[in-house]
């Protein structure tokens, strides 16, 4: 791994969003549209519970910024491959002396980029629009906001992973792939409101745990060490995987000449 | 004597069935530019992407530098560099911007004074500022050629770099191919269509047709061996197909030693 290498993929990806501030939109709009959409449920559903109203409901809101930290730094890595594909530069980024541990960190680095821009601007907008402070929670927000990250990471590989090995054709899976745990990762509900046959799979889903953990933050107070450790353990488990996988579908991608029909198509 | 700079033997690459390069052998010298020649299909580009790693060989060595490429792959593409056609750096990128990120990774010494050079020597510097995507196709493969000439590649790649540009710009693309060959000792690998290209820049030819090489050697060679009159003439007669081997003597396709 080489730091003049990261920086100057990193410095690419910066430079494009410096170019092009349309970019930004996508980090600002959607989470925007969220965040106003579940506060203001939020909001009514305090209005009309009054005194009884759940803690779990007040986490509602935390719950649509966390989840778009996963998101952004999933998108973060999976957009990077895909912005090389768009603009015809992968076979000069792979011709060159960059290894996949270099593209790797470089990608993280922007997921992590990504994820701060999109986390403080709800974040502050949370408070300014709903009296809603996420950073209640203290330091034991920064532990389980790390999990998210690395958990966003192992998706963003996956889905660059399964481009390469499908081709163009399979884009769309840059968008789709954190979706398709999001029904199991308790974002918005605890894991028992699962049908109890399918809480196996939520189980193993290191932000179910961390959006677990931090509801019973928001409790009491508390850092619930359980589920950080479980989310972590998972976490360590899927990165080890998840890289694994983008390593075994690069060398797929050469053997077969998979890189070559991106520039072609 | 000095060891080649690019050692390919008995390389081989298949696709499930079909077999793009089939046991090609060659060597490119120090300071020499070798034309790689043949119809689409012929197994050119495959063959130039296997030697830059980005497609693993089914069978067969390529040695670069005297290094195992397999082996050590990294450290000998910092040595050496690709242009293609058929590759862009981004458009939303200004022409500065682009040459940076490609200097940093290969680390460029004084990058910006670097920059300004092959600017210069592309006769683009007064395009430093444009956004790539903004630029003529001549002068984007002009930008992709100062891409490829910046860290002073012992070893450089050209697929088809005269390729959709006018005659004077493709003119002068081969003089600066020649220029840097002349004044850096750089070796060149060159594919081409433009059989003028091949006459006008390469020193020797490597003919290839359907994944195997039909011969190797200067253009006066090939003419001479094939009975032809003009390396255009025999690249049509070979792209059509089979009567090569009845207009030749029959003996074995030659190699370069």
């Amino acid at each position: 791994m080489t730091f003049s290498t990261i920086h100057a993929l990193v410095l690419r990806n910066l430079y494009l969003y410096s170019r092009t501030p349309v970019r930004l939109v996508e980090l600002v709009f959607w989470p925007l549209v969220d965040l106003l959409v579940w506060g203001y449920l939020t909001v009514f559903l305090q209005k009309h519970t009054g005194d009884g109203f759940p803690y779990q409901i007040t986490f509602l809101i935390g719950a649509v910024i966390l989840w778009d930290i996963l998101f952004r730094a999933q998108q973060g890595v999976a957009l990077y491959f895909l912005e090389d594909v768009w603009s015809r530069n992968l076979l000069n980024v792979f011709s060159a002396p960059v290894t996949n541990a270099d593209y790797l960190a470089s990608t993280y680095v922007i997921g992590f980029l990504r994820a701060a821009v999109t986390s403080v601007l709800l974040s502050v907008l949370a408070i300014v629009l709903y009296s809603f402070n996420l950073f209640e929670l203290n330091w034991s927000l920064v532990p389980f906001v790390f999990n998210l990250l690395l958990f966003g990471w192992s998706l963003g590989m996956i889905s660059t992973a399964l481009i390469v090995r499908w081709g163009p054709a399979a884009e769309t899976l840059a968008w789709a792939v954190p979706f398709f745990i999001q029904p199991f990762a308790a974002v918005y509900y605890p894991i028992d409101a699962l049908p109890p046959a399918i809480r196996w799979i939520a189980e193993l889903i290191p932000c179910a745990h961390v959006f677990e953990g931090m509801r019973d933050g928001l409790k009491d107070g508390s850092i619930s060490w359980l589920d950080l450790g479980k989310a972590t353990g998972l976490n360590v488990i899927y990165l080890i995987l998840a890289g694994m996988l983008f390593v075994r579908m690069m060398k797929t991608a050469r053997e077969r000449g998979l890189l070559t029909k991106f520039v072609s198509q | 004597m000095q060891a080649p700079v690019l050692e390919v033997t008995d390389l081989v690459k298949e696709f499930g069935s079909v077999r793009p390069v089939d046991g090609i052998s060659f060597e490119l010298k120090r300071g020499e530019i070798l034309g790689l020649l043949g119809a689409n299909g012929a197994g050119k580009t495959t063959a130039i992407n296997m030697i830059l790693g980005i497609v693993t060989p089914t069978a067969g060595s390529i040695r670069v530098f005297g290094k195992d490429l397999a082996k050590e792959r990294i450290a000998i593409l910092r040595r050496m560099s690709f242009c293609s056609t058929y590759t862009q750096l981004p458009g939303n990128l200004r022409v500065w911007q682009n040459l940076t990120v490609f200097g940093k990774i290969y680390r460029v010494p004084n990058l910006k004074k670097r920059i300004d050079e092959v600017l210069e020597l592309l006769e683009i510097l007064h395009l430093k500022d444009r956004v790539s995507g903004n630029l003529s196709a001549g002068e984007s493969t002009r930008l992709n050629l100062c891409k490829a000439l910046l860290n002073k590649p012992e070893l450089l790649l050209l697929d088809e770099p005269t390729a959709s540009l006018d005659p004077d710009i493709a003119d002068k693309v081969r003089k600066v191919t020649k220029r840097i060959r002349e004044e850096d000792g750089t070796s060149i690998l060159y594919t081409s269509h433009n059989m003028r290209d091949v006459e006008e820049v390469c020193d020797r030819v490597v003919f290839m047709h359907q994944g195997k090489i039909l011969f190797v050697g200067t253009a006066a060679e090939i003419l001479s061996h094939f009975r032809e009159e003009s390396l255009e003439s025999l690249f049509i007669r070979v792209a059509r197909g089979g009567e090569v081997e009845a207009a030749t003597d029959p003996q074995p396709v030659s190699r370069d030693q």
